[in-house]
């Protein structure tokens, strides 16, 4: 039999991010720090709109680009939260989640040989989206004595002839950094000069614990090319609804939207009425859940501070990124064997770049009672790892 | 500040204030005094234990009555309300809009007990006009905790 399979796809690497979960979920008193998504439940009223919408029996697709009544809000949000306007006909699309909007971003744009930076340690999906869209990923690597912020130094070092797109993961899973105005104006600088675009997924944009969030498209003479990739998952809770957008100028957008109606017709009708109720009333959820989150940033930051951990101050997502580079192990054997003596799951920061050797992703969405005994099992483990290396 | 502090402990008044200072991003001397003045000026009035008695295997009965009463002349509600509210066994008494005015909530080990109560001390008052009793037969939230046990996690590590 011939091989079944693309030489592309098999060149890609499953998620590092999983390889843990399958032994936590087989223990039974094991504690988890290592999800990714909200541990708050969708907000009561926005579940009862989408069972509302069921029960009505608005059951059917809508059309490709998304309900006009949802996309109406989601103009209206960007300009009340981050000043920016979208014609909500022409420059916005409402997807599968942010994560379809990253494919479909990179399939509309690059040709083969394209060359796409990505700034490391970021999300999971950009490299191998970049690679099934016949692009070349080129990682930046991003360093702690920056707080992880891309500078517009790196930015130059690693540009081409052949450099397209430049993907701005802010505020960051897994670091937690964000980009301030200054940083993107320094960014946005280089960007102009050479002509590239940008990928700006600002999925996390509701959870800043500093400022609020910035949108590199709202700096001068970037919106014309940036495209813009949010949704509802990390901001109210809706991870398991699958709905996000993407915004950018009419040309990207419509092709865009032709892989989206061949590929996947429309993003959930249930959940685009659920999330039409999540943007009119739901600011206050959004701000209940920040407020909770920026507690529990400052309680972990506090515990990594007392194990003598270094950990810069990331004010962006619900991550912390301790580094434990002075304990003598890597970021896989740290949290290897934190699992297996502690039972505590971790995520090592390699999961998001090689670049990540040396830290370690601690997810806060999880309760402060599960924060507390967790990190009393992580802070035993230091302190025991440091009596062996003495 | 008050009302950050105050937000927390409404749900947790466990927490050391060592604790609570990180959370909220400030001082822990400055948590101390800020709750010992609001004891002091009587913004908290007390720190109470959320208990499901029916799991504790305790039975209890508890029961709202609603009560109609006569204000009396330059004291309004007040005097009837402060007769009501000195039996050890009432839990609360809230001057209430709409068609009655006292709501009053009483624990008691049996219904008797209970319906002794309202017929031997609340409805002999000379201000009580009538009074309606419901009993409780289950909670399911109580200052907004569910009773229900909590649902395991069941997010997975993905994103």
């Amino acid at each position: 039999m011939r091989n079944p399979l693309s030489k592309t796809i098999t060149t890609i690497e499953p998620s590092g991010i999983r390889k843990f979960f399958d032994i936590v979920s087989e223990m039974d008193d094991a504690i988890s720090l290592g999800v990714g998504e909200p541990d708050f439940d969708t907000p009561w009223h926005i579940r009862d709109e989408g069972i509302y919408s069921l029960e009505k029996g608005r059951t059917f697709y809508t059309s490709n680009a998304g309900l006009k009544e949802l996309k109406i809000e989601i103009s209206r949000y960007l300009d009340r939260r981050f000043g920016l306007s979208y014609d909500y006909n022409k420059e916005m699309l409402v997807t599968v989640g942010g994560s379809e909007a990253i494919d479909i971003a990179m399939r509309a744009m690059l040709d083969p040989q394209d060359e796409v930076l990505i700034p490391q340690p970021s999300y999971v999906s950009y490299v191998p989206c970049c690679v099934l869209a016949n692009g070349t990923p080129v990682p930046i690597e991003l360093k702690a004595e920056n707080e992880f912020r891309l500078t517009a130094e790196e930015l130059e070092a690693a540009i081409t002839p052949k450099t397209k797109l430049l993907v701005m993961p802010f505020p960051n899973n897994p670091t937690g950094a964000v980009m301030e105005k200054k940083d993107l104006e320094a960014v946005a600088e280089v960007v102009k000069k050479h002509d590239l675009f940008v990928l700006s997924d600002e999925i996390y944009a509701e959870l800043t614990y500093l400022d609020n969030h910035v949108s590199i498209a709202s700096i001068p003479g970037m919106r014309e090319r940036t495209i813009v990739i949010n949704g509802f998952s990390k901001s109210h809770a809706m991870t398991g609804w699958r709905l996000g957008y993407a915004c950018g100028p009419e040309v990207i957008i419509k092709q865009m939207l032709k892989i989206h109606q061949f590929a996947i017709m429309c993003a959930p009708t249930t959940s685009q009425y659920a999330a039409v109720e999540a943007l009119r009333n739901g600011d206050e959820d959004v701000a209940m859940m920040r407020e909770e989150y920026n507690g529990r940033r400052r309680y972990v930051l506090e515990r990594f501070k007392e194990m003598g951990l270094s950990c810069f101050e990331p004010f962006g997502a619900f991550y912390a990124f301790p580094c434990i580079k002075d304990l003598g192990m890597t970021s896989d054997e740290f949290a290897t064997k934190l699992l297996q003596t502690k039972k505590v799951a971790v995520v090592p920061g390699t999961a998001f770049g090689a670049c990540g050797e040396g830290f370690l992703r601690i997810s806060y969405a999880y309760s402060l009672d599960d924060l507390r005994i967790a990190l009393d099992r992580v802070a035993e483990f230091v302190t025991e790892i440091r009596e062996i290396k003495n | 500040m008050r009302e950050k502090i105050l937000t927390f402990i409404e749900k947790n008044s466990r927490i050391d204030t060592q604790e609570l200072a990180v959370i909220l991003g400030v001082d822990e001397t400055a948590v101390m005094n800020e709750l010992e003045a609001m004891e002091q000026e009587g913004i908290i009035c007390g720190y109470h234990t959320l208990i499901n008695w029916d799991k504790a295997g305790v039975e209890k009965v508890t029961a709202l009555i609603e009560v109609r009463v006569t204000p009396q002349r330059g004291m309004g509600f007040d005097k009837v309300a402060e007769r009501i509210y000195n039996y050890p066994e009432v839990n609360s008494v809230y001057l209430i809009s709409g068609g009655f005015d006292l709501m009053v909530t009483l624990e008691g080990k049996t219904l008797r007990e209970i319906s002794q109560f309202v017929s031997d001390k609340l409805s002999a008052l000379d201000q009580v006009l009538s009074t309606k009793t419901n009993f409780i037969l289950k909670k399911y939230k109580d200052h907004g905790t569910v009773m229900a046990p909590k649902a395991k996690d069941e997010r997975i590590m993905m994103a």
